[in-house]
């Protein structure tokens, strides 16, 4: 199976196209690809084309200069350091949930599982409100918040708080499958053969997840990134302070500042190509861990 | 409760359930809670005048039918993309494979500004359309656009893998029967993927009933014409009506978590027919 994954695209096709009984005829064919490929011209290269033409629509010069613009560095700090911080805790926090739900059995499994998917399904709009409701002037903790001088709303912690909660998923549903096909017989025999439960997880549940661990974390790094809706809500927009990228993005966009957007965009969809190629890369590996996982898991 | 079981040999559970749930309490659970206690501040009738309140009923409309829309167009074009993905060779098939994803990953307020600016009517695309009648940017088609592009990888991604399993003998099977084409692929292909076809037109309608990012710059915003729910939202904090904005929040989390019911059951209904084969 393993030889089967680097090839994977052409023997796929080839296996369909080799009979005639699972083939169509070549106009359909041609119909269907063409209509394929018109749909991705138009929905995907084209906004993805514009964002860069945009950006130099007025030189290289304009370029540079937009991004070195202190409130384009200040949004750019600010968004590297709140993923730094939200990313690695639900790094931790995926780690633990795949560990404690596909290495063991327990009743509420499936809801617990369920729930942790719970934030892909919540409005961003909504996962902002619910921290301002909490923590917000008018909130819960406002008050006591407020008399402690602690400002979370219109701050660093909300947009942190924010980003952790629609990034919560991604790490915990890549590791949760791959951990249930591996199976628990190599670790028992690591604990069996004397290792501690940290050498076993560091020796063997670390490398055999390591791809799907680090495609979880680009996916999740890729969206506390580019997060827009819910930090928009906790944020504040005050400029130089609490606007990320993609609020930095905005607000250039609506003074019409076009080439400006565009050029602190064009980042952004820098970051997207990045983790879309990390992405096949890491696909490719993973595919073949997760194989080889299931060939030990089914004959055992 | 299964302590002393042979297969409790693995250690570390306590800590990493335990670990899991307080931090899934801190983080999702207790926060959403919020929104429905929140809720309980207004009497019920004052939290159905909220949310029955013309302009917001227009904006379940606006939210609600261009999410229909865009996932069923993406539920037609994302099988056929799929569809030749995985049976056609073309060149740059890996290329085009790979920026299936670009959705997922690009931020969706580059999407949006990006998506603006081809359909405004000095735009790449707007200025051929505008001659022709035809508005994309600032009305409810706009809205329609960004929706598509939003959603278009929860079709491809849901269906691919199930194209790419499917055995040839059923298809051979078929045509050695006098079947012809377009009756296999009616009769023989498309049942074991209606399942997954149908998982992923759900996710992308859940995706795009909350979506804001990509949708606030090309909507126009324009109150009973083209303003979605979750503006409404952020209308209403701007005005500090906390209650208001929670009330709709709450339509809008009930409504997430029924969609999230229904694809729980389609998942498992895709898993069976798939794993049954």
């Amino acid at each position: 199976m393993g030889a089967a994954v680097a090839t994977h695209w052409t023997v796929h096709s080839r296996r369909f196209e080799a009979s005639a009984a699972t083939r169509e005829p070549a106009w359909v064919r041609g119909i269907l690809i063409a209509i394929a490929l018109a749909f991705f011209a138009l929905f995907l290269l084209l906004p993805l084309v514009t964002v860069f033409a945009e950006a130099l629509r007025k030189g290289w010069g304009v370029y540079f200069a937009a991004l070195v613009d202190p409130d384009a560095r200040s949004a750019i700090f600010l968004t590297l350091l709140v993923a730094a911080i939200a990313v690695p805790l639900n790094l931790v926090f995926g780690v633990s949930a795949a560990w404690a739900i596909a290495k063991f059995n327990f009743r509420g499994k499936q809801l617990l599982t369920t729930l942790i998917d719970l934030p892909f399904s919540v409005s961003p709009v909504v996962a902002g409100l619910i921290f301002v409701l909490l923590f917000g002037a008018q909130g819960w903790f406002g008050p006591w918040l407020m008399a402690h001088d602690v400002k979370i709303i219109f701050a660093v912690p909300g947009l942190v708080l924010a980003t952790i909660f629609v990034t919560f998923p991604f790490v915990a549903r890549e590791l949760i499958p791959l951990m249930e096909a591996q199976g628990r017989e190599e670790e028992e025999a690591a604990i069996v053969l004397g290792a501690s439960g940290w050498q076993t997880f560091w020796r063997v549940t670390l490398p055999n997840v390591k791809w799907g661990l680090l495609y979880g974390v680009i996916l999740s790094n890729a969206r506390a990134m580019g997060e827009f809706g819910a930090v928009s809500v906790v944020s504040g927009h005050i400029r130089g302070r609490t606007n990320t990228m993609p609020l930095y993005v905005e607000i250039l966009y609506n003074e019409y500042n076009f080439a400006a957007a565009f050029a602190v965009a064009s980042l952004l969809a820098l970051l997207a190509l990045l983790t879309l190629v990390v992405k096949s890369l890491v696909e490719r590996r993973g595919r073949q861990q997760l194989s080889v996982g299931e060939e030990s898991g089914a004959s055992a | 409760m299964r302590a002393g079981k042979p297969h409790r040999v693995l250690p570390g559970f306590p800590l990493a359930l335990g670990y899991t749930l307080v931090y899934l309490a801190l983080i999702v659970l207790i926060p959403l809670a919020a929104v429905f206690l929140k809720s309980t501040s207004l009497t019920w009738e004052q939290f159905w005048t909220v949310i029955s309140a013309p302009r917001v009923v227009a904006s379940y409309r606006v939210s609600f039918g261009t999410s229909l829309l865009a996932a069923a167009i993406n539920a037609v074009f994302g099988l056929i993309f799929a569809w030749v993905l995985v049976r056609y060779s073309f060149p740059g098939k890996r290329i085009v494979d790979a920026l299936v994803d670009l959705p997922f990953a690009l931020p969706t307020a580059v999407a949006g500004i990006a998506l603006t600016a081809i359909y405004a009517g000095n735009g790449w695309l707007g200025q051929w359309l505008q001659p022709l009648g035809i508005k994309v940017a600032f009305t409810p088609l706009g809205i329609l656009v960004a929706l598509i592009f939003i959603g278009l990888p929860f079709v491809v991604r849901t269906v691919q893998p199930v194209l790419e399993d499917l055995e040839t003998e059923l298809e051979e099977a078929a045509a050695s029967l006098g079947a012809d084409r377009w009756q296999t692929f009616y009769r023989v292909v498309l049942p074991p993927v209606l399942p997954a076809l149908l998982t992923g037109f759900a996710l992308a309608f859940a995706r795009a009933v909350g979506e804001y990012g990509s949708v606030i710059f090309i909507a126009g915003n324009v109150p009973m014409v083209s303003e979605i729910t979750p503006l409404l939202i952020i209308t209403k904090l701007e005005q500090f009506d906390y209650p208001g904005a929670t009330a709709i929040a709450a339509v809008m989390l009930v409504t997430s978590f029924i969609l999230l019911f229904l694809i729980n059951g389609l998942q498992a209904w895709a898993n069976r027919s798939h794993g049954g084969g």
